[in-house]
């Protein structure tokens, strides 16, 4: 019994903590949008608009749901929940301290790497089943932007789990006790440290389609991608999944590299360090976002197979050799 | 393979260039005005639709009906009217309207009046969802202003 009552209020945390952080996220998007072109941003609902997310989710969850004439309506309706779904799965394995996680399981990594592979199905369907040539193109583009980057991304989680032996996120967590031992150094385990991190970071900008990768929506091309035909809820299920899939690529960065609920100075370790850290990284992306320009699909893929792949291969192939001789 | 890591390095380095100058904007003050809540002070020089000028002293038009402004706009949108009153020199204007809704402001009047009893005024916040509203009594307006 009590079991099943901590994997409800575990399962509503989690729904809440998602959507939450999705729409909080975009408020802190459109302000730093903002301040960084020296605007303000979203300033009348609310103080400092703080309300903003609340009236944009009020008014697309009072929206129709449209089914434009000859999609194929089972796929169009099952995409967005696809996108929705896996995100939120994921969150089940992240370790938010020592002792707040759902489900501390041996193979937690993998099990992240493995629903974040079900997203891009659902960008897939959502685009194929559309019957818009703009949404298959993108979700074709999508679709060759995430597997080209899927590979370093995993090459890069395999030196990490050579370095700590373990995939579970807890143990990996707690094998980086302060900021000397967080696996960013050069001097743990493998001397390109950073340059694992660089790798894993950009993939993982890649992963979640965020700018400057943002092929699949690029407006000016495919007017708005995957999810052009979808209106009210539908959009704001994939816009949804899309920053809830930021909130878990950056708990990964946390965790792997920056010691997750672990303190820097190895004093009074829990939840608020992992979510500083959480949110610095959410940050960065949209900092990130707002600086580049949006790259071609070319130097996109020349990126992943010209420079990732072999770097994140010598690095593995390193730190194997580094690891066997020490 | 010498050009193959310069690129890497250089595009690198490029990157953080790119993410030190949007920091430096962001924590910069704003620059746009929140336009409804906050406006300019317009320009003296700002060339809005007419108004008609008072005399420093008595605060009356200085118009004198001669009709000069209504011949020269282009628009028609000019309507001037006087009459004679008993003891006073000259006509006495008693209406002037300007349909606004017509008006391109090209100033021919102001050019075209000989004594400068008309000017341009400096509102811009001219909206509204009634055709009505854009048809100015001028000579009420000046009684209104002193």
């Amino acid at each position: 019994m009590n079991e099943i009552i901590r994997l409800v209020i575990y399962l509503v945390a989690i729904i809440a903590f998602a959507a939450l952080n999705a729409a909080y996220l975009v408020w802190v998007e459109r302000k730093g949008a903002g301040h960084i072109q020296r605007r303000i941003g979203p300033k009348e609902v609310g103080p400092y608009g703080l309300l903003q997310p609340l009236a944009d989710g009020a008014k697309l969850m009072s929206k129709q749901v449209l089914i434009p004439k000859g999609v194929d309506v089972p796929l169009f309706m099952l995409a967005p929940i696809l996108a929705m779904v896996p995100a939120i799965m994921s969150f089940v394995t992240i370790p938010f301290s020592e002792t707040l996680v759902a489900r501390d399981i041996n193979i937690g990594l993998l099990m992240i790497f493995a629903f974040a592979s079900v997203n891009i199905m659902a960008l897939l369907l959502g685009g194929w089943a559309s019957r818009n040539k703009y949404a298959v193109i993108s979700a074709t583009r999508a679709v060759s932007q995430n597997v080209s980057y899927e590979i370093p991304m995993l090459i890069t989680v395999i030196t990490i789990v050579m370095i700590t032996g373990s995939m579970n996120l807890n143990e990996i967590v707690m094998q980086q006790t302060n900021i000397l031992k967080w696996h960013i150094w050069p001097w743990t385990g493998n001397f390109l440290g950073p340059v694992t991190f660089l790798v894993f970071f950009t993939c993982c900008l890649a992963e979640t389609n965020r700018a400057p990768f943002d092929l699949g929506e690029a407006e000016s091309e495919l007017i708005a991608g995957f999810h052009t035909e979808y209106a009210g809820m539908g959009f704001g299920m994939f816009f949804m999944g899309e920053y809830a899939n930021i909130v878990i690529s950056c708990s990964l960065i946390t965790i792997l590299f920056l010691g997750g609920w672990q303190c820097p100075f190895g004093l009074f370790p829990g939840i608020h360090w992992f979510l500083i850290k959480l949110y610095a990284l959410c940050w960065t992306f949209v900092w990130i976002r707002w600086t580049y320009p949006r790259t071609t699909l070319w130097g996109l893929l020349n990126l992943s197979w010209k420079y990732l792949i072999p770097i994140s291969l010598v690095n593995l192939i390193l730190t194997a050799g580094l690891l066997k001789v020490m | 393979m010498a050009g193959y890591f310069n690129e890497l390095f250089s595009g690198t380095k490029s990157l953080a260039i790119g993410l030190r100058i949007t920091i430096k904007e962001f924590v910069k003050p704003v620059v746009t005005l929140q336009y409804p809540h906050e406006s300019l002070v317009m320009t003296p020089r700002y060339r809005g639709h007419i108004e008609l000028v008072g005399d420093p002293e008595t605060g009356e038009p200085k118009c004198i009906a001669c009709g000069m402004c209504q011949k020269a706009c282009p628009s028609g949108c000019i309507t001037v009217k006087g009459e004679k009153r008993e003891g006073v020199k000259g006509k006495v204007l008693t209406v002037y309207q300007l349909d606004f809704t017509k008006c391109s402001l090209c100033g021919q009047c102001v050019e075209s009046c000989r004594p400068a009893a008309i000017d341009f005024s400096h509102d811009y916040n001219l909206a509204s969802t009634r055709k009505e509203d854009f048809i100015f009594d001028l000579v009420k307006r000046l009684k209104d202003k002193s």
